[in-house]
């Protein structure tokens, strides 16, 4: 067997020097995200709660739910920010930065769980649909799409209904209501990608269809999904506080939640705003910060868009 | 006057013709048909009558313009067309062994391993995420029983028989870090991982610059000698075909028009499509400022085969006959030919290959 000659030098200055070359794809994926003020921002800001969810106890000035100062909270005013009391008080007479800081736990753990959990299902399910055939595609589309039929909000209050009332039910029923959105974002990439050429050439060159769906589909169409799944920790957390409006979050009252500080804020809006704003700065916050690190992440990940 | 008259592409071919070819056929293809659609519409017929066989180390060329069925025939071969919606039928041998009768367990043997395929688009046709050592490794690992060290030195082995300049570099990297011609390169390494007894090469340098083409044609004519691989070039430039190909076959709208070894066809088109794409080809040893010849009309302007000769709307030589009957393909010595009026060799204005 002869070898080719070589038509190109190794020198040529057409190849030039790239300051990528081999480099895995999350290493380079992380090299992007680090030199990104987007990912930077958004990634402060997701550590900064996961801090507080974590170190609540230590860094919240008063215990949880101490209602210290419920002698000062009338029908008609709640005392504002002051000395001792960096936001002011609640209107259970609790200090508010300290229920803020217990409620980033909470939120943030039920949230975050609910979402994986809602992920690796939906996941799951996406890929048995987009990657094993049309009759597979039929049977676990149809299962989603019964799932969907029924308001989430319905669904999860079943749920819960029926494991009892506790964090852990919680966290099933907003996941429950979520696997259906990343079953169904899963399956249509991997169904688009299924048509490109690179699966054309994978197969004319007899690859397994196990590893063309794991090994190529998959890879590919896991961006969108990935962005989903930080768009639905906000949602998650705005979910958390529906079911505590409803009564069927957390059983124990002594336990503070963002949701239901907000709702607890409704009928003193108009004298005591402060009430509201600081819960729903911090569900905004959170949200923006899970956000901005998943776009950022998306960017990074997605080979088309490297500059 | 050389090859390199004919597309001007610098095509050298000196060795195509000496090479030795077996006599037994490695493929055969027999009356090929190929119609799409769905249930209950009338099927449109892609490609029709195809039938030719490829020795061992040939080269074949499937000629023509878009549409014409040129692409569909090869995905028939790989048995790549979608389940639904498609009815193939007629005979693919292969080896022997009938392609359109295995099941789907037993075509995924032969992908890759027996029959490899190039495809048009190197852009597209690696996946974007998989770096370019894994796509080449997977492929020698599929369908053998290697470590992946092993496989990994076969895949740098490939990469340099390839002229990629630092293939163990090029291992790790992704394919938006390569430039076309070389992804094109990976894409021959890959195909050719295997050591296939046929590659079909479907296009295999229109998505590249002029430059890059010919030594890509160059590689691939190389790496095909080497390894003995028959080769099946489906094209629409004649400069591919002039510089590669021991015998050509012309399709018009589905059907071969006409086939031939590659310098009688050159010499002597006899069919009036053959002439008139040779005609369209511009010339080194024309006249400065000589207008091109064009064939008239579009491929769209096309009357059915099943009510006469597909071409007939284009042709210049037209007679009554050909709106009349379907012309079958005749063969005439070392020639098929499907027309009722051929050129003769004075009005051809042929090429000399």
């Amino acid at each position: 067997m002869t070898m080719a000659p070589p038509l190109m030098s190794p020198s040529d200055p057409m190849l030039g020097v790239d300051p990528e070359h081999g480099t895995s794809l999350w290493r380079g994926a992380w090299r992007r995200l680090r030199r990104n003020p987007v990912a930077i921002l958004g990634a402060l800001l997701v550590l900064a709660f996961v801090l507080i969810a974590v170190f609540a106890s230590a860094l919240a000035p008063y215990a949880a739910n101490s209602r210290e100062w419920a002698s000062e909270v009338t029908l008609t005013s709640v005392p504002g920010p002051r000395e001792g009391n960096l936001l002011g008080i609640d209107r259970y007479g609790s200090d508010l930065y300290s229920q803020l800081l217990y409620g980033a736990r909470q939120s943030l753990i039920i949230g975050v769980v609910s979402t994986l959990l809602g992920l690796v299902v939906g996941a799951m399910l996406g890929i048995l649909a987009g990657g094993l055939g049309a009759k597979v595609d039929m049977v676990v589309m149809r299962i989603v799409d019964i799932l969907l039929s029924i308001p989430s909000l319905l669904l999860a209050v079943s749920i819960v209904a029926v494991l009892g009332q506790n964090r852990y039910a919680v966290m099933i029923a907003i996941a429950s209501a979520q696997v259906p959105v990343f079953a169904r974002l899963l399956r249509g990439t991997m169904l688009s990608q299924a048509r490109s050429d690179y699966v054309l050439a994978a197969t004319s060159l007899g690859l397994r269809r196990r590893t063309i769906v794991m090994g190529h589909v998959l890879p590919n169409s896991l961006g969108p999904t990935i962005v989903q799944a930080t768009l639905n920790l906000s949602t998650a957390v705005i979910e958390v506080a529906a079911l505590s409006f409803l009564g069927l979050g957390e059983s124990d009252p002594a336990v503070a939640e963002w949701g239901r500080m907000l709702v607890a804020a409704q009928d003193r809006f108009a004298s005591s705003p402060q009430l509201a704003l600081w819960p729903g700065l911090a569900i905004a916050v959170s949200a923006l910060g899970f956000t901005l690190l998943g776009e950022a992440l998306r960017e990074a990940l997605d080979p088309k868009g490297r500059r | 006057m050389t090859d390199d008259t004919i597309g001007g592409r610098g095509v050298n071919a000196p060795d195509v013709v000496r090479r030795d070819l077996s006599t037994e056929a490695l493929l055969t293809v027999r009356d090929l048909r190929v119609e799409f659609g769905k249930k209950g519409q009338r099927p449109t017929t892609a490609v029709d009558e195809v039938t030719f066989e490829i020795r061992r180390g040939e080269h074949l060329g499937i000629v023509g313009e878009s549409g014409s069925g040129k692409s569909v025939t090869s995905l028939a071969i790989m048995g790549l067309l979608p389940a639904t919606g498609v009815r193939v039928s007629g005979q693919i041998m292969f080896d022997g062994e009938d392609l359109l009768a295995a099941s789907e367990k037993r075509m995924r043997d032969v992908r890759g391993r027996d029959i490899a395929m190039i495809f048009q688009d190197p852009m597209t046709s690696l996946n974007p995420v998989v770096t370019i050592g894994t796509q080449i490794s997977e492929v020698i690992r599929g369908h053998r029983d290697m470590g992946k060290a092993e496989a990994n030195e076969r895949a740098v082995e490939l990469l340099r028989k390839v002229a990629m300049p630092d293939p163990g570099r090029r291992m790790k990297e992704y394919p938006h870090q390569l430039s076309g011609g070389m992804r094109q390169r990976v894409l021959i390494a890959i195909a050719l991982a295997n050591e296939p007894q046929l590659l079909i090469a479907d296009e295999p340098t229109t998505a590249l610059d002029v430059t890059i083409q010919a030594q890509i044609l160059e590689i691939l004519k190389q790496v095909v000698a080497d390894t003995g691989t028959a080769l099946i070039m489906i094209t629409h430039d004649l400069g591919v075909v002039a510089g590669l190909c021991d015998s050509v076959h012309v399709m018009y709208q589905g059907r071969v028009v006409e086939s031939a070894q590659r310098r009688p066809l050159f010499a002597e088109p006899r069919h009036p499509y053959t002439g008139g794409l040779l005609a369209s080809v511009p010339r080194l040893d024309s006249p400065r400022g000589q207008p091109l010849k064009p064939i008239p009309g579009s491929p769209t302007d096309v009357l059915p085969w099943t009510q006469g000769c597909a071409f007939t709307p284009r042709c210049a030589n037209r007679i009554d006959t050909c709106t009349e009957k379907t012309p079958a393909l005749k063969i005439e010595g070392q020639r098929a030919l499907r027309c009722f009026n051929p050129l003769t060799l004075s009005s051809a204005g042929g090429a000399t290959p």
